[in-house]
């Protein structure tokens, strides 16, 4: 019998290498991918949120242990899709017009997708239309917009307009964050959601879907 | 010249930020602030020229971007050469009205290696190829800033190294609750004490969160390092007021906590994001009378 608690240390502990081999022998015993990501996984990812709220854990931790989450759910997704699964939720994600940084953006982008979600990642620089077109044509239901720069936060309004005069607005949540964004600001521009930091996206993202959000 | 030797007779009133100056000139949302060493000299230079006028004695040079791998998301790698010799040449050509030292700033690579978003070997050639251009325009030292990683900056350090110039490492403590860890985590003493051993020259902080801050990180990074240290801070958050980011701090708030910054031990004091010469006129008002005559 494979130790469950085995793939929640693997991911906690960000070992990608134990978090397949777990999953592996999991799956070859006949334990459904869904059990294995909503016993294991999720419960892992938030001890890892709490963890880095207490500022015990940081960037480096999260990106290992989504990187450790991603490399399970890497054989877990086609068995899933197989059965006819939903992934938890679709996201359009990218850094706004005329802001080049992306390290935030992709720390999210790595976490949401360990979480189970479908990402669509649209990059750095990303036009207002692009994100139109992966609502309209990907069905992302979520959209995560980022910006470092004070300059380019005015790209997160430009951005809302823009999905508003497409009539896009409607049909979806979104959520902003970056370093100089604030909730204020987040209100300000109409957005849905302000992530303060990474792990706090991946909830906002949860709560949209539907999901349960650790307290 | 060594550091050590330049800030001898007391601390050094160093410059505030460039890129908002470059943005009140024209410069647009997602341009390439360096890319106007070459495109709009003119500018860079007054921007220079005003830090030097305000009274910096420490001048940075427009070249924080302009590492290839950087520049390559702009699309212009290509000019990478020119654009940091010219850009040391502006900053020259202000600094020596008054023989004030010009120190290169080489910023981050923008790129996680701990994500695999680039390889050490990268990294090491596009420091190594950015620290070569701008030492061969002959700054008098090389400033790496806004780190976050110490594995990238132990990288750029060893590159820039290469060159024989005095290389400072500065960090920016921005993330947890009392803002006194970079990005990933690292203190003020983890950042301090592994950059000594890596042979710095001189450390410090700057960015972060508002010069609230500073003083801490100053004492913290000097109960475990003798190298001379580098603070310069941002105005804090900004407030974006009708579509415009619009910081709270006023140059003499800035100004009011020179006397616990120098007090903590820093060598090197001037203004990061937000600031302007404004700040920099605010701070050399409080400043100790150690500047030797010579140097005025």
């Amino acid at each position: 019998m494979v130790d469950r608690k085995r793939l929640y240390d693997a991911v906690l502990n960000g070992d990608q290498k134990d978090a397949v081999a777990v999953t592996e022998e999991a799956l070859a015993e006949g334990i459904e991918p869904m059990e294995l990501i909503n016993g294991c996984m999720i419960p892992a990812m938030d001890e890892v949120g709490r963890l880095y709220e207490a500022e015990e854990y940081f960037v480096p931790e999260l990106l290992l242990a989504a990187r450790a989450m991603k490399g399970s759910m890497a054989l877990l997704r086609p068995l899933l899709a197989a059965q006819g699964a939903e992934p938890v939720g679709r996201v359009a994600i990218g850094t706004v017009k005329g802001d080049l940084h992306d390290i935030g953006k992709n720390l999210v982008a790595s976490m949401l997708e360990g979480g189970g979600f479908e990402v669509f990642d649209l990059g750095a620089d990303v036009a207002p239309e692009r994100f139109i077109e992966a609502i309209r044509e990907k069905g992302a239901k979520i959209v995560c917009l980022s910006a470092l720069l004070t300059v380019t936060m005015p790209s997160m309004r430009v951005t809302i307009e823009a999905l508003k005069s497409a009539g896009v607005r409607e049909n979806v949540k979104v959520f902003v964050g970056g370093a100089p964004v604030t909730r204020q600001f987040a209100e300000e521009i109409g957005a849905d959601g302000y992530g303060e930091n990474a792990n706090v996206a991946v909830a906002l993202a949860r709560q949209a879907a539907g999901l349960s959000v650790p307290v | 010249m060594k550091i050590r030797e330049m800030v001898a007779h007391g601390p050094l009133l160093s410059d505030g930020a460039w890129g908002t100056q470059l943005q009140a000139r024209g410069l647009g949302l997602g341009e390439c602030p360096d890319a106007w060493n070459l495109s709009h000299p003119e500018d860079v230079c007054a921007v220079a020229r005003s830090y030097i006028e305000a009274g910096s004695r420490v001048l940075l040079t427009n070249t924080f971007r302009a590492s290839p791998i950087a520049l390559a998301g702009y699309g212009l790698a290509g000019q990478m050469a020119r654009m940091n010799t010219a850009g040391v040449a502006h900053s020259r050509d202000a600094a020596s009205a008054t023989g004030a030292y010009v120190f290169a700033s080489v910023g981050p690579s923008g790129k996680l290696m701990m994500a695999g978003e680039v390889t050490e070997s990268e990294l090491l050639q596009s420091f190594r190829l950015q620290c070569e251009a701008l030492a061969s325009a002959r700054p008098d030292a090389l400033l790496l800033e806004t780190m976050s990683d110490l594995e990238e900056a132990r990288i750029a350090l060893a590159a820039a190294k290469t060159t024989g110039l005095p290389v400072i490492v500065s960090f920016a403590f921005d993330t947890g609750r009392k803002r006194d860890r970079t990005m990933t985590g690292i203190t003020p003493e983890q950042a301090a004490a592994a950059m000594e051993e890596a042979g710095a020259d001189a450390v410090g902080a700057n960015c972060g969160n508002g010069i609230e801050a500073f003083a801490d990180v100053c004492a913290r990074m000097r109960a475990v390092t003798t190298l001379p240290l580098w603070m310069k801070a941002n105005a804090g958050m900004p407030c974006i007021v009708s579509g415009e980011a619009v910081y709270d701090t006023t140059p003499e708030d800035f100004a009011a906590h020179l006397p616990q910054l120098l007090a903590a031990g820093a060598a090197f004091a001037g203004g990061c994001c937000g600031t302007s010469p404004a700040f920099i006129r605010a701070l050399g008002k409080g400043w100790p009378h150690a500047i030797p005559a010579d140097r005025l």
